[in-house]
């Protein structure tokens, strides 16, 4: 299989499904408090409307109502169906208020939109995947879908950063994957008290402990710009091509259909083109300050 | 309560990453002031300010590089396992360790004496640069990790 991007989903919402910019009501079904300023939010269908299946990596267009609109990743099962679930961090007026949504009230959905991970081009091959802070969220759904289709890839080696222990996502979860004996789980924190007895430090430092062959492998990466660069040029290092590093990048993004132009990034729209992309086509743009 | 201390010989030193396939000749100078230790969990091997006289491989276990401040809690900015190594303030005046180093697991290291091995540095400068060109990325790698916790580039 090459790493090429494959069209594995939908780039827009399917027809069928009513205008691609006209939300739909969905009420919070479930609500977990993952940190201090994070939630997930498990998203259920009111009336008629149903869940569109998704690509890993893609994103919704979530509102509450009045309070604003924010492109949001998915963060659930895609083998899930009948629900939308959502890892959101409280920091402007439009999270803030999905942060805050209690169980049993209205959110304003739209999408699927963007394109996700090329889940297919792992077929064989060693996958790693490396996320920081919140940029879990986005490659949760990926994880899943190759835990369920394990035999499907090599080795699968799973870097997840954050700040302190205090701001990693999904505590449970990453336990149970961390027991598995088919994959193999890293979790280092950037700083922490003596309290905490797991590893710390930057995730590019456990880049050198990942195990991959370098010549039949795909990595798929997550997080601030500069933790996915520094990321990036250390897979490189290790003999990993540069063709076969993809990033998911994050921009405001407002019409998520590729219209409005608020999330260009050199020639590329990310809702559109993106949220995943090729690293070898974005490494000289993610060089540009400022852009 | 001080550590175990074993002997050791210059193959045991070479089987270590980042000793491996420096000289014999190299090696066999360290040997008299190297010693393998044992340390149990909560082991204080070093303390910021202290002199800096040897250099840790680690063989097994897990090791905490901490900050600390009069008024503030310990906090722990890398851990390192197997393979990887630390205190190199041997090297470089004023000889002081930088940080505080823990054992956070029960933890073997090799334990070079900084002497030594400036000593044979000096006596064997190709060893002596192939020394360097393992030492210096690490700390360049470090340098970089630093960058990206100053940055804190998680925060909101």
């Amino acid at each position: 299989m090459s790493t090429a991007r494959e069209p594995e989903g939908p780039v827009a919402p399917s027809p069928g499904h009513g205008s691609p910019l006209e939300p739909a009501p969905f009420t919070v079904r479930a609500r977990a408090q993952d940190t201090r300023d994070t939630v997930t939010l498990a998203l259920a269908p009111t009336g008629g409307t149903g869940v569109r299946p998704f690509q890993p990596g893609q994103f919704n267009m979530l509102s509450v109502p009045g309070r604003g609109e924010v492109a949001i990743s998915i963060s659930g099962d895609p083998g899930r169906a009948g629900e939308w679930v959502h890892t959101v961090r409280s920091l402007g007026l439009a999270t803030q208020a999905l942060a805050g949504s209690a169980v049993g009230s209205l959110v304003a959905v739209r999408g699927p939109y963007g394109r996700g991970w090329p889940v297919e081009s792992a077929g064989g091959k060693d996958v790693v995947i490396v996320a920081g802070g919140v940029g879990l969220a986005p490659v949760r759904p990926l994880v899943l879908e190759l835990l369920r289709h394990r035999d499907r890839i090599g080795r699968l080696e799973v870097t997840y950063g954050a700040r302190t222990p205090e701001d990693l996502l999904y505590a449970s979860e990453l336990a149970e994957w961390r027991r598995r004996t088919d994959a193999r789980f890293q979790v280092t924190v950037d700083a922490a008290g003596r309290d905490w007895y797991g590893d710390v430090g930057v995730v590019t430092q456990r880049i050198p402990d990942t195990r991959f062959d370098g010549r039949n492998a795909i990595a798929y990466l997550c997080g601030p710009e500069i933790m996915m660069r520094l990321t990036a040029e250390a897979l490189e290092a290790r003999g990993l091509p540069r063709e076969a590093i993809w990033v998911s990048l994050e921009r405001t993004m407002q019409c998520g259909v590729g219209l409005c132009g608020h999330c260009q990034l050199g020639p590329y729209l990310l809702c559109r083109d993106g949220p995943v992309l090729p690293y070898g086509d974005l490494a000289p743009l993610l060089r540009i300050r400022g852009l | 309560m001080s550590a175990p201390v074993r002997p050791i010989t210059a193959t045991e030193l070479g089987a270590h990453e980042f000793l491996s396939g420096l000289s014999a000749r190299f090696l066999h100078g360290l040997v008299p002031e190297a010693e393998r230790r044992e340390l149990p969990v909560g082991h204080t091997i070093a303390r910021a300010g202290d002199p800096a006289r040897e250099f840790f491989l680690i063989e097994v276990g897990k090791v905490a590089l901490e900050i600390a401040a009069h008024d503030r809690p310990h906090l722990t900015v890398l851990t390192l396992g197997p393979g990887e190594v630390f205190g190199w303030s041997w090297l470089v005046a004023p000889h002081l360790w930088r940080v505080d180093a823990r054992a956070v697991k029960p933890t073997r290291v090799l334990v070079v004496s900084g002497t030594a091995l400036r000593r044979a540095l000096d006596a064997h400068p190709t060893d002596g640069y192939r020394f360097l060109q393992r030492l210096v990325p690490i700390l360049a790698q470090r340098l970089d990790a630093t960058q990206l916790q100053v940055f804190d580039v998680y925060r909101p």
